[in-house]
């Protein structure tokens, strides 16, 4: 069970709501991924096109929780005002938190995450923050409030996959509070092997909504947080650079 | 009466607050959320918060995203 902030969660799988063909394939898809957090953002209503009933037409509060985020945001100012907007338009204090420093690979703009970690903490934000997989920013993080830290697996929307196991595995060590992985998980394989680093979860969107099939893949990367979480659990074998027979080398025939 | 909403110099007929607004733009205050002059409206009060000629609006709801 994931916990954040002293709130249980009934999967280890989060997932946003970007980017499907269609409404009924993202249900589907959240539906088939186990998934009970969901993200999403906060824009501006279309005035002109009255068909667009927002994403809560869909998803309904009950059987998900919804997380805002900051996405597209690209200072602490920014990110602050639409963690507000959408506190107001939720049900829920937590935010994921993203401050963008760059807009060729979104990596995140560290020194505006941090201020507006601290001012959103202050403000009794639950404070989910995206960032890089650096391990001292990660622990500012922590210092400045956050109950959950966010690292990218690879940049957004990349589906590069895991890029720094060793980061991922040092910042998990070294935290108090959940490390969720997010973005760059491309396929099942990924995912596996970043629960596999002893993390508490992963967001993902892309790799479900732009799978050739958005429900299959789901399913997939529900079952890969299960293996890759039950395989950490269990401890891997030791690594050799050598072969071990796993037959008896005795009893052969002469 | 002249508003500038969601970044478009709009005329709205007669609304004298922050609700009667949403009415006439055909929106359901229980789904967006709005900023007035840089202020959010929180939804209890939206009933009697007047708007005025020259307001900044933004209007607000929830999207897809990741």
């Amino acid at each position: 069970m994931l916990k954040i902030a002293g709130r249980e969660f009934r999967s280890r799988l989060l997932v946003g709501t970007g980017k499907y063909r269609s409404n009924d394939e993202m249900l589907r898809a959240i539906a088939a991924s186990g998934a009970e957090v969901v993200t999403v953002a906060v824009r501006r209503v279309n005035l002109d096109r009255h068909d667009e009933a927002g994403i809560l037409h869909h998803l309904g509060s009950e059987r998900y929780f919804l997380l805002a985020n900051t996405a597209g945001c690209y200072s602490a100012d920014e990110a602050i005002r639409y963690a507000r907007l959408g506190r107001e338009a939720g049900f829920n204090d937590f935010v994921k938190l993203e401050v963008i420093g760059d807009k060729e690979t979104l990596l995140p703009d560290v020194a505006g995450l941090l201020a507006a970690t601290a001012v959103l903490a202050v403000e009794g934000f639950k404070v989910m923050a995206y960032t890089n997989d650096d391990l001292v920013t990660a622990l500012r993080l922590e210092a400045a409030g956050a109950v959950a830290v966010m690292p990218l697996a690879s940049p957004i929307g990349s589906g590069l996959g895991l890029l720094n196991p060793y980061f991922i595995r040092t910042i998990k060590s070294r935290l108090t509070v959940p490390v969720i992985v997010d973005a760059g998980v491309g396929t099942a394989s990924d995912a596996c092997l970043v629960m596999e680093q002893g993390v508490d979860g992963i967001l993902m969107n892309t790799a479900l909504a732009e799978a050739q099939d958005a429900i299959g893949m789901a399913k997939a990367m529900g079952l890969a947080v299960e293996a890759g979480r039950a395989a950490y659990l269990a401890g891997r074998m030791p690594r050799r650079e050598v072969a071990v027979p796993s037959s008896p080398a005795t009893g052969m025939l002469d | 009466m002249q508003l500038t909403i969601n970044g478009d110099l709009r005329t709205i007929a007669d609304a004298r607050t922050v609700e009667q607004l949403l009415v006439q733009l055909n929106l359901d205050p229980r789904t967006v959320v709005v900023e007035l002059n840089r202020e959010i409206i929180r939804r209890p009060v939206i009933a009697t918060t007047p708007v005025a000629e020259g307001d900044v609006v933004e209007i607000v709801h929830f999207v897809g995203g990741g």
